[in-house]
């Protein structure tokens, strides 16, 4: 008897603190494969942001940083920059890249900085408190709208994929998803493709990541796999945006 | 013959694994662990085909799987 | 070793590049400006980088990044772009980075104007972000003080795992001087890095560069480190110029631009025979409180002199600590304090004996 599937040496083993069915722990697991399968570990460095995955710098055994919020792609830029053999990721969610990160993401994209970005979007503030997200979807209940989010109010979700994809600096950018065991397949390969594409110096690649958060959208876990399928997927379409082949 | 293993005690209860097992053949423990989950558990190991689909699932590395052929991709 | 000719906004560059510093972060703003068009221009010369970030927030990130992996990393700005830093710097304090922040302080508050000013003194010596830090703070007053504390600055910083602040103004930043630069400036700070988050690279123990404490018996315990660390550097630290105090009976108190024209103005008195002296603070924090206190002892009265309305004078007040009457004398906006007008400030004081 062999162990075929077991915690990859990049993670810690220790229990994380997410909610039950947060898929930020699928995650994290296949960007830690992708690490051990690129044999990249010693030299790979995490940025950590703010909000529920502050912590992802406990559980990636690798080199991290904490950054402000929505910082990490300026933080990770000087860190490359320092250190352009390393191999540097930042991890983040929908308000700290797509809403007072914007600034640092688009320009990190533009400079076509070697980083990888891991997207996590679960379309709503989930350490905070369930709050409206750039990337809450229309009519979606949250607690800053508590009637649906409004297009007459709020304006309509961001799609950051497809933003950053028509910069000339993004070599790789897909969306993929973590509902349902494919989607988990394909989510392996993009952010695996991710690392090569930083590995082989092509410029800036991102994999935004569609994320489910149980407790602050009030349904179990297998509930919020189907919400997610049912509502995110339809206004964020999987697939890969760019690719380095590409690029000029 | 494969086998999968959970450590329940890190087990919170989501389901995920449970809802995707092709074999059907993981329940939810009556027991309640140290984090005061309901953990999943294997009713029928001897149907288990070592696909783990479960340990894919699960967002808290909970399960490993052991097999006698090669690994999965 | 020969004197070359310098602007001060050069001087900082240079002086930066020979201590080491391969790595500026900024954004555009005014009055700073030459200092990273010579960096532009030198850093890709000695193997470094020079990068125009998004914004002062991105560059003050960037410096987060850079100065974690244990590089000499450097950004300048001017109190609009330095307000903007503020969450950065606060984040560099509480992971003990080390850096070196340049203001060139221009006139505020608000927009204001890109006229000199010393009005970002509390806001520099206070920490000027949220929760409980210092940075060193460096008042140069002149070209040749920029290379000598530019070099220092670097070395404070990495001695301390401090974010050091380097506080001109336009004056100073457009001034011509002749200087002496040694080639490589000779470090005496640690060279290897051991906390530097750069990969672990076989270390076999990760190395985590952040401000986060959850727990709050922790973050009691890091506050109260950086705290005797402040301590420290209060002790041992200080620096100051004194300027014909000897026997002075009023000391003006006045740092970088302004402390030049005390220095004329002190020249005034003492070619009259009026016993006025200067005390010069160089370093703004630690305040050079101990010197201040003892010259309490022998002068009656104390004129702090500056280009605001009154920032300085809260820590002339507390090293004095009530002993003597301070008095105060200000241009604010932008306008330089004239030696005729400071003079006869002065002079009120010394015809109340």
């Amino acid at each position: 008897m062999r162990k075929v599937f077991a915690r990859p040496k990049s993670m810690k083993d220790m229990p994380m603190h997410y909610c039950p069915g947060c898929t930020h722990g699928i995650i994290h697991r296949l960007i830690a494969e992708a690490i051990d399968e690129l044999n990249v570990f010693e030299q790979t460095i995490v940025v950590a942001p703010v909000g529920c995955s502050v912590f992802c710098c406990d559980y990636f055994d690798c080199d991290a940083y904490g950054a402000s919020h929505g910082r990490a792609p300026a933080v990770a830029t000087g860190v490359k920059r320092v250190l352009p053999d390393k191999i540097v990721f930042t991890y983040q969610g929908d308000g700290d890249l797509a809403a007072i990160g914007t600034s640092e993401i688009v320009h990190a994209a533009a400079r076509g900085e070697k980083i990888t970005v891991i997207f996590v979007n679960n379309a709503i503030y989930a350490m905070t408190g369930g709050q409206m997200a750039p990337t809450t979807l229309l009519g979606q209940v949250t607690t800053t709208t508590p009637k649906g989010r409004e297009k007459e109010l709020n304006g309509s979700p961001i799609k950051m994929s497809e933003m950053l994809s028509v910069l000339d600096g993004s070599a790789y950018i897909a969306r993929v998803s973590v509902h349902n065991p494919a989607g988990i397949f394909k989510a392996k390969k993009a952010i695996k493709t991710a690392f090569e594409t930083q590995i082989s110096g092509k410029g800036f690649s991102m994999v935004e990541v569609l994320s489910t958060c149980p407790t602050n959208w009030g349904m179990t876990p297998l509930k919020a796999l189907k919400w997610l399928e049912e509502n995110m997927i339809p206004y964020y379409p999987l697939g890969e945006f760019k690719t380095p082949t590409e690029v000029v | 013959m494969p086998r999968v293993v959970f450590r329940e005690e890190r087990c919170k209860g989501c389901e995920l694994c449970k809802e995707f097992c092709p074999k059907g053949i993981i329940e939810m423990s009556g027991i309640i662990n140290i984090m005061g989950f309901h953990p999943a558990t294997v009713i029928r190991m001897e149907e288990c085909t070592g696909c783990a689909i479960c340990a894919r699932m699960c967002p808290d590395l909970v399960i490993e799987v052991e097999r006698e052929d090669k690994a999965i991709g | 070793m020969a004197k070359i000719l310098m602007k001060g906004n050069e001087a900082i560059g240079e002086g930066a590049i020979r201590a080491g510093c391969k790595y500026f972060f900024g954004y555009p703003i005014t009055p700073q400006s030459e200092l990273p068009h010579y960096l532009a221009k030198r850093l890709p010369e000695v193997g470094g980088v020079y990068l125009q970030a998004e914004s002062e927030i991105g560059s003050i990130n960037m410096v987060y990044g850079a100065a974690g992996a244990g590089a000499r990393v450097m950004t300048s700005s001017s109190g609009p772009g330095i307000s903007l830093m503020q969450e950065g710097i606060s984040y560099l304090a509480g992971a003990e980075l080390p850096c070196v922040i340049v203001n060139i302080v221009r006139g505020g508050p608000g927009l204001g104007n890109i006229a000199p000013a010393q009005s970002d003194y509390w806001q520099a010596t206070r920490g000027g972000g949220h929760g409980d830090y210092q940075l060193i703070v460096l008042a140069p007053d002149s070209v040749q003080e920029i290379i000598d504390l530019i070099n220092k600055a670097f070395d404070l910083a990495d001695n301390y795992r401090i974010p050091v602040m380097l506080l001109g103004d336009g004056v100073l930043g457009q001034m011509m001087e002749p200087v002496i630069i040694e080639d490589q400036y000779e470090t005496k700070a640690p060279k290897e890095k051991k906390w530097a988050s750069t990969g672990r690279m076989g270390r076999g123990s990760k190395n985590l560069v952040t401000s986060l404490h959850i727990v709050p018996e922790d973050l009691e315990k890091h506050n109260i480190k950086l705290a005797a660390k402040h301590e420290e550097i209060s002790r041992s630290e200080q620096i100051w110029e004194e300027y014909n105090t000897k026997d002075a009976r009023l000391i003006l108190v006045a740092y970088g631009t302004t402390a030049r024209v005390c220095k004329a103005v002190v020249d005034m008195f003492r070619e009259e025979g009026m016993p006025v002296g200067l005390l010069r603070p160089v370093t703004l924090w630690p305040f050079p409180s101990q010197i201040l206190n003892s010259l309490a002892d022998q002068a009656d009265n104390f004129l702090a002199v500056e280009m605001s309305m009154g920032q300085m004078i809260d820590d002339v007040r507390l090293a004095v600590n009530g002993k003597k009457p301070i008095h105060f004398y200000g241009r604010s906006g932008g306008m330089l304090p004239v030696a005729r007008d400071i003079y006869q400030e002065a002079q009120k004081l010394l015809m109340e004996e």
